[in-house]
């Protein structure tokens, strides 16, 4: 019997293997189409550095009301617009886009949106809709469908609008099979989590029964935009490196290494090469596979490299992470803390915390967790997580939180690779960099959590000395006067007085 | 003959210490200090057994309670309260139980949490006034009885003047507040005989026990209550009849009798309520022996127990530590009861006088 080989396109391994990304199952599929969407409307915002507009729908097509069925999505956004040329290939073709590169972005397969539509389309095999502008005289409008085997957009419909408005942004409207009353909860926690970590953005969503939900901006202050980056040395593999070495101008190892290599300056070149035993004036292109392979690894050995330095990264900052924080939480007490940068395998990352107390924040037995990993919310399998690992391993009764008590803690870790477990991307594995940093963060925070905590307890302490005071002095007052056999009180009102601001240390 | 009695001076007493315990607080307030009160303290580190006065008495440790302590200040609260509803109750002659003094708190918004709570702070009162309870007309429920030829004239309210003759009813007359401060008229008894158990006490009656060994019974129901503790006192003191204890035969039933005689540690605050000169006659573990009495094995509760007692200062003299001894070496006890394997009346005919011989 002969096998039969074939090659499929990059569409094709997705389409087959589509829980990579997400969309196991309807209720999933409903959650993974909307938060895809709305990531991709909050980057196009950010690379302008313009307060994000967005807006999502879903809405029930024909008689469904409940359970699986064909749903409506559409999401409009005020961002930066798809130049007309790309706007097919973004949409109906898997792994295109403008992620690629070492710095901080919310997705990194260039594939959700894309991967959305293509759900959609083996569900109920519509085309999708998409209008978009840079905000030039001209808006296009598409309908479009992806030709799976191919990996290509196919485009059923091309329509140009004049511009009056200069209208900016990006509208994608498609249908999908899905569970909306299923998907409700992770898609409102979705959302609520994104406003949290996005103080700066307007969401508003519609859900299928009409129902509005609006999270409105707190502010307009954006985090610096995120730098682009040449790889470090401890986290490059050969195949980096041949690349390099065909694309490369350099004609001498050392100036390859400043070149291509982030934090390699002039001295550090000049020592690594000598160490790692190639000389300086070698061609990069006549080096042969085996002399990369030792580079590579010389490069992982050698400990006079400087950390890679946090530019590329964008982490919210301790202002805004406070805002988004109050905003939706609206707590009694909160403490931030964003710890300096710091590196694992030469990919940098900064890792943010944040302490909540009271407000709308539930109580519980357990604190209430928000992970995020450069700005997006992590949903699913919060016990996996190394946040939530070390949370458990802390005694928080050191910090004077017991159990019942309305607590919040938000992790955001934000790297040019996240450390993810699965490729399911939802938990962030126990690094040892990594956890140390959530650690002393998370210890950070309590700290002053505790400082609160002592406070509110030695207030309340002091307004129920008083209680108890004034319910009993007047009573010792009235019975001492009985016993004695006289018609008028002492007067206490100077004993309950000198009791004000009365510290705690009586025999 | 009206015997002179110390139930009324007493009365006046109660009312002046409580009316002074009024007056110090008072003055402390009206000086602009939170109120304290001094007392004895009733730790245990400040017991000791006092053989001159041969019952427990308090040391010289003392106490402050004081209303700037948060701690302090409910149960100090709760302790004026129980002075003020004390003095009430004397001013109106009226009596009360533990029971209705925890349930009387919660009309004045001094509620105890329970009864324990309420009567430990009677019994700070008592340290604090140096009285006893029973002086402040508050009694427990348990009540025991007495029966013989013992004329009393009543005190109480309403009954001012009015004498009963003790024999006259055959259940006994119950030892109750009113009787508790009688003062004691006449009677022809030569001795009292305390009884633990309510059987014991009826067949004595039934038998005559009173005529034949001229004598006044008295049935302690079980640990004799302070009020019958102080009354058994009065007969021995005040009219000097001896006083000849009968109880089970283990340990339970030698402290009965201990009690009476030497007093608790509960009650190391106070005086009058012990007889030293009484005689425990029985059942003593000899006499399990010489008169081979149906027994019981001891428990590991009972062996538990006598160890305990053999430690105890008041159980130094020999008789007591001779009948111990016994105990631990037949490991058996016996119950009064036991007698009646040799007949109803074989208690009353043969083992009485020969108890009531014994030389101590």
């Amino acid at each position: 019997m002969a096998e039969v080989f074939e090659e499929i396109s990059p569409a094709d391994f997705f389409y087959r293997n589509r829980d990579i990304a997400g969309f196991t199952n309807p209720a999933r599929a409903v959650y993974s189409s909307v938060r895809e969407l709305v990531e991709n409307a909050l980057d196009a915002s950010e690379i302008l550095r313009i307060p994000p507009d967005i807006y999502v729908r879903l809405s029930y097509q024909g008689e469904v009301k409940s359970g699986v069925g064909a749903l409506r999505l559409r999401v409009e956004d005020n961002g930066s617009g798809i130049p007309d040329p790309h706007i097919p290939s973004a949409f109906g073709q898997v792994l295109f886009g403008t992620k690629y590169k070492l710095r901080q972005a919310r997705g990194t397969f260039g594939l959700g949106g894309t991967m959305a539509i293509m759900y959609g389309q083996i569900t109920t095999h519509e085309p999708a809709f998409v209008v978009s502008s840079t905000g030039t005289k001209r808006v296009y409008e598409y309908r479009l469908m992806i030709d799976i085997e191919r990996n290509r957009p196919i485009i059923m419909h091309r329509k140009i609008h004049v511009n009056k408005e200069r209208w900016r942004g990006t509208v994608v409207e498609f249908s999908l099979e899905g569970d909306y009353f299923k998907a409700m909860p992770k898609v409102l926690q979705y959302l609520k989590q994104t406003a949290m970590v996005n103080p700066y953005a307007n969401v508003t969503f519609v859900d299928p029964k009409g129902r509005l939900y609006k999270f409105n901006r707190a502010t307009t202050e954006m985090p610096a935009p995120p730098k682009e980056i040449s790889p470090h040395p401890f986290g490059v593999d050969v195949e980096t490196i041949q690349r390099l070495i065909r694309v490369t101008n350099c004609r001498n190892m050392a100036d390859f290494m400043q070149t291509h290599f982030h934090r390699v300056g002039e001295s550090t070149a000049h020592r690594f090469l000598e160490k790692a035993g190639v000389n300086e004036e070698k061609d990069p292109g006549r080096l042969a596979p085996q002399d990369v392979v030792k580079l590579v690894q010389e490069m992982k050995n050698f400990d006079g490299f400087l950390p890679p330095d946090a530019s590329c990264l964008s982490p919210l900052g301790e202002d805004l992470l406070r805002a988004g924080i109050l905003k939706e939480l609206k707590p009694d007490f909160i403490a931030v803390s964003q710890r300096r940068p710091s590196t694992y395998s030469g990919h940098p990352f900064i890792v943010e915390v944040a302490i909540a107390y009271g407000g709308d924040i539930p109580k519980g037995d357990d604190v209430v967790l928000y992970r995020f990993a450069n700005r997006i919310p992590l949903l699913y399998d919060e016990a996996s997580d190394v946040s939530w690992r070390i949370i458990r391993s802390i005694n928080w009764r050191g910090y004077k939180v017991t159990p019942g008590m309305p607590i919040a803690i938000l992790v955001h870790v934000c790297s040019t690779k996240i450390p993810y477990k699965t490729v399911g991307k939802e938990f962030i594995a126990d690094r040892p960099e990594v956890s140390r940093e959530v650690l002393n963060g998370l210890r950070e925070v309590g700290r002053r959590l505790r400082r609160f905590l002592s406070k509110r307890e030695h207030v309340e302490r002091q307004r129920r000395r008083l209680d108890v005071f004034s319910k009993y002095l007047p009573k010792i007052a009235r019975f001492s006067t009985d016993l004695v056999g006289r018609k008028e009180p002492p007067d206490i009102s100077k004993l309950l007085r000198s009791l004000e601001g009365f510290e705690e240390n009586e025999g | 003959m009206k015997v002179k009695s110390s139930a009324s001076e007493r009365k006046k007493e109660v009312s002046k210490n409580l009316s002074n315990l009024g007056a110090r607080l008072y003055d402390q307030m009206e000086k602009g200090a939170f109120p304290w009160i001094e007392m004895p303290s009733r730790s245990i580190q400040n017991i000791f057994y006092s053989p001159e006065l041969r019952q427990y008495i308090l040391g010289d440790k003392t106490v402050r309670r004081t209303a700037r302590n948060i701690r302090h200040i409910r149960p100090f609260t709760q302790l004026v309260w129980t002075a003020y509803f004390a003095h009430q109750l004397a001013q109106q002659r009226k009596t009360s139980t533990l029971r209705d003094v925890y349930y009387s708190a919660q009309a004045y918004e001094v509620p105890f949490t329970d009864q324990y709570e309420s009567d430990n702070i009677i019994t700070d009162l008592e340290t604090v006034v140096s009285l006893s309870r029973e002086d402040f007309n508050i009694f427990p429920e348990e009540r025991s009885a007495v029966f013989g030829d013992l004329t009393i004239e009543y005190t109480a309210p309403g009954f001012e003047g009015k004498r009963l003759n003790l024999a006259s009813h055959p259940d006994g007359v119950m030892i109750g507040p009113a009787l508790t401060y009688s003062e004691f008229v006449e009677t022809k008894a030569d001795k009292v005989i305390v009884i633990e158990k309510g059987a014991m006490f009826t067949r004595f009656v039934e038998e005559g026990v009173y005529n034949k060994f001229n004598s006044i019974l008295i049935y302690t129901a079980g640990q004799a209550p302070r009020a019958t503790r102080y009354f058994i006192q009065r007969l021995n003191r005040e009219l000097n009849l001896p006083v000849y204890i009968f109880t089970d035969g283990d340990p339970w039933g030698m402290h009965i009798a201990m009690v009476l005689i030497s007093g608790s540690a509960n009650a190391a605050h106070l005086r009058e309520l012990t007889t030293p000169d009484a005689v425990w006659s029985g059942v003593w573990a000899t006499d399990i022996v010489d008169y081979k009495l149906p027994t019981d094995p001891l428990t590991d509760v009972d062996v538990k127990r006598l160890h305990e007692l053999q430690r105890d200062p008041r159980y130094k003299d020999e008789l007591w530590q001779r009948e111990i001894k016994t105990f631990l070496k037949i490991k058996k006890k016996a119950e009064q009861e036991a007698f009646s394997r040799y007949g109803l009346t074989y208690i009353v005919d043969e083992y009485l006088p020969a108890k009531l011989e014994v030389k101590q």
